[in-house]
């Protein structure tokens, strides 16, 4: 896809992708172990001042990604380029120490996993300004106080641990020590999940924020599709390992192209609203991410449109609009 | 209602000690839920819903305290019943999904002989049953590939992975009563119906009751009969559901709403709730512990008790609700 050549993006990743070796072969077993694909060539670009969106169905790979970008796993294949390197390049276990690594932060899908039990909320939003900035004493508890205060994380649970905390109130210390930083990027997993949507307005709006006064770029993953449509510019869509779809947020989700965005789509609830007539299901087991046949689209088989050319030949990418495109035999394109 | 409710909640108060004083968590709340019927929890992070869970299934830490209330369980006083009754309970008749999958799972144990022990403990049946059920149980909460699944530990499963191993665990036994603290959160929206078509599906068949604890009120609109509203440690709003979205009555209520995204509406149209949780150390809470945030505020508020006037089959605890 030609991309827009007014600025060069934050970041720009090529073919990346991890495998992962699964058992099941046993000591004696002959030929190569099996690989589980979790995530497989896929490119993407985040611009200054860009949220990308990524959406797709639990267990296709969003996590495993988003932990690539961020430099906390290494790729089995692939580059990442931010700010002129080749992340890909650097080891997971030696990134801490690279300059690279103030200028990306993460939130985590799992917040009490990612904070440790004895420390208060106030050392954990602290830990990456001391190791990142260099801030202490007086100066380090302003910025965490305002860091606290703009993820709407009231002052008073400062000195509570972890277990003291509801879950909102994790998420928010998770999302507090993102931004406290002011990272070029910020990849953000699952991160309103646990919010009510009186807290989940209070951070996307801050994202908003940060995005207009810093130039800050996201990908931001989500479950929640009403939100990416509310906040993302642009939204890629993944299934089993690969993107499917991808283009312009309101485009993609007013017309999607592909028949598996279209499920997620029809699958939105929306709070006080009945649904009309029945809900779409996907039907069919899905494929396995083990050792998936590359001339098949992974859809093949959960598909309601799907045909025997999609089990033998690799799909096609369409445009089904100006900065949009999918991977499909068969694409819906009637509202194009 | 002819019948006792399943789960009745009455006038429960739960504090925790902490260092810097007693956070008043819950105050006077009051509820109940029938055979068969799910009922949504909502309300701001914080707000006390995770705390009711784990006072209901007697899950408690150390630094809680239940300062007033009845909890009755199937004719059974939890807050009277002894640690064997309660052990034998858990799991069988009352089972919960916890808020945090990962963490509820045993990191160094197969995710397949985590909901064997289960059934082991619970259901009278042998290893290899057992084993074969929690294959089925995989297959139930949309795992593909279940019998190689079984096979996996926590960290080689995705989070919403995780979070389905959690719920066939709790619905192993085939519950009488179901807590699901935001149980479809880390879900996609397709897997997310597979998950509540099954609960669905139990609640029909087996007449299980659910408590459906979540953020997600277009999730509450589809899926419950009723819904409590809470917030700052009340029950400020119970209703059922179509009547609640269609008119809230508490001025919080009416905010969440209005704080929802939805199709068609910009970030800048979406209303904030103005100011925060209060701080549940305080002695001098006000009897309404929204009424600092609340433009429907009138001098009665200040004055005790909170009223809580229940009016064909809706409580709204306000002075001035719409
Ligand atoms: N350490 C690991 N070893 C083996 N397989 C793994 C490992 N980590 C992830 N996987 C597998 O990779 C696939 C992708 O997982 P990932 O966590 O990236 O999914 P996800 O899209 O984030 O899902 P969710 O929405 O449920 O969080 C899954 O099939 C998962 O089981
Ligand atoms: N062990 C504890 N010690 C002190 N305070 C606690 C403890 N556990 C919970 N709290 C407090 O009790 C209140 C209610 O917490 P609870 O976990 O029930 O919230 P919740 O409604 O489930 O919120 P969320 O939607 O964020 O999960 C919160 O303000 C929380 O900080
Ligand atoms: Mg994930
Ligand atoms: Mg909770």
């Amino acid at each position: 896809m030609p991309q827009p050549a007014v600025s060069a993006p934050v970041l720009d990743a090529r073919d990346v992708c991890k495998r992962y070796p699964v058992g099941g072969g046993g000591l004696f077993a002959r030929g190569p172990v099996p690989l589980l694909h979790a995530v497989d060539r896929i490119s993407l670009t985040v611009g200054a001042g860009e949220t990308v969106g990524l959406v797709g169905e639990s267990g296709c790979g969003k996590t495993t990604l988003t932990r690539m970008l961020a430099r906390l796993i290494d790729t089995t294949e692939g580059s990442i380029l931010f700010g002129g390197d080749d992340l890909a390049t650097v080891p997971a276990a030696r990134f801490a120490g690279h300059p690279a690594r103030a200028a990306i932060q993460m939130v985590f899908q799992d917040a009490e996993g990612s904070i440790n039990p004895r420390f208060t909320a106030f050392d954990a939003i602290a830990a990456p300004l001391r190791r990142l900035n260099g801030l202490s004493g007086a100066p380090l508890r302003a910025r965490v106080e305002r860091a606290a205060e703009q993820c709407g994380l009231p002052l008073t649970l400062l000195g509570r641990y972890p277990h003291q905390l509801s879950g909102g109130q994790k998420a928010r210390v998770g999302i507090a020590r993102a931004v406290a930083t002011e990272p070029k990027l910020l990849i953000l997993d699952e991160p309103t999940s646990a919010l009510d949507v009186s807290v989940q307005v209070v951070i996307l709006e801050l994202l908003a924020e940060l995005k207009s006064r810093l130039g800050m770029s996201y990908l931001f993953v989500s479950h929640d599709l009403n939100v990416v449509r509310l906040i993302c510019d642009r939204v890629l869509v993944m299934y089993l390992g690969r993107i499917v779809e991808e283009g312009p947020a309101e485009a993609v989700f007013r017309a999607p192209a592909h028949p598996y965005t279209r499920a997620l789509v029809d699958s939105v609830a929306v709070p006080g609203q009945i649904r009309e007539g029945p809900r779409l299901r996907l039907s069919g087991d899905p494929k396995s991410p083990i050792d998936p046949d590359q001339n098949a689209c992974r859809f093949h088989g959960r598909c309601p449109r799907g045909q025997d050319v999609c089990g033998s030949v690799a799909p096609p990418e369409v445009t089904p609009g100006t900065g949009r495109r999918a991977f499909c035999h068969l694409p819906l394109m009637e509202h194009a | 209602m002819s019948q006792p409710p399943l789960l009745s909640v009455e006038d429960l108060s739960v504090e925790f000690r902490t260092r810097s004083g007693t956070v008043r968590a819950l105050e006077a709340i009051s509820f109940a839920i029938a055979r068969g019927e799910t009922v949504g929890v909502v309300g701001e992070s914080g707000s006390g819903k995770s705390v009711t869970a784990y006072t209901v299934m007697r899950l408690l830490d150390d630094a809680a305290r239940i300062t007033s209330g009845r909890i009755m369980f199937g004719g059974l006083d939890m807050l009277g019943a002894d640690a064997g009754t309660l052990a034998e309970l858990r799991g069988r008749e009352l089972s919960m999904i916890f808020q945090n999958p990962r963490a509820s799972l045993n990191p160094i144990r197969r995710v397949g002989q985590q909901i064997a022990d289960v059934l082991l403990r619970h259901a009278n049946v042998g290893a290899k049953e057992a084993g074969e059920r929690a294959v089925a149980l995989l297959a139930e909460v949309g795992i593909p590939e279940p019998s190689r699944r079984a096979k996996a530990y926590p960290f080689e499963l995705s989070g919403g992975m995780c979070q389905r191993i959690g719920i066939a665990i709790a619905l192993a036994c085939r519950p009488a009563l179901l807590i699901a603290d935001e149980p479809t959160t880390g879900l996609d929206v397709t897997t997310q119906a597979t998950i509540m078509d099954l609960v669905s599906e139990l609640g029909r068949a087996r007449g299980m009751a659910t408590m459906l604890i979540t953020h997600d009120l277009g999730l509450a609109t589809e899926r419950c009969d009723r819904v409590v509203v809470m917030h700052a440690g009340h029950v400020v709003e119970d209703a059922p559901t179509a009547a609640l979205f269609a008119a809230p009555r508490h001025p919080y209520t009416a905010r969440l709403f209005a704080a929802t995204p939805r199709p068609g509406l910009a970030l800048s149209e979406i209303s904030t709730i103005p100011g925060g949780l209060p701080d549940l150390r305080r002695d001098d809470l006000p009897p309404c512990r929204f009424s600092t945030r609340c433009d429907r505020r009138r001098d009665a508020c200040d004055a005790p008790p909170l009223p809580r006037v229940t009016h064909q089959g809706r409580l709204v605890a306000c002075h001035n609700p719409l």
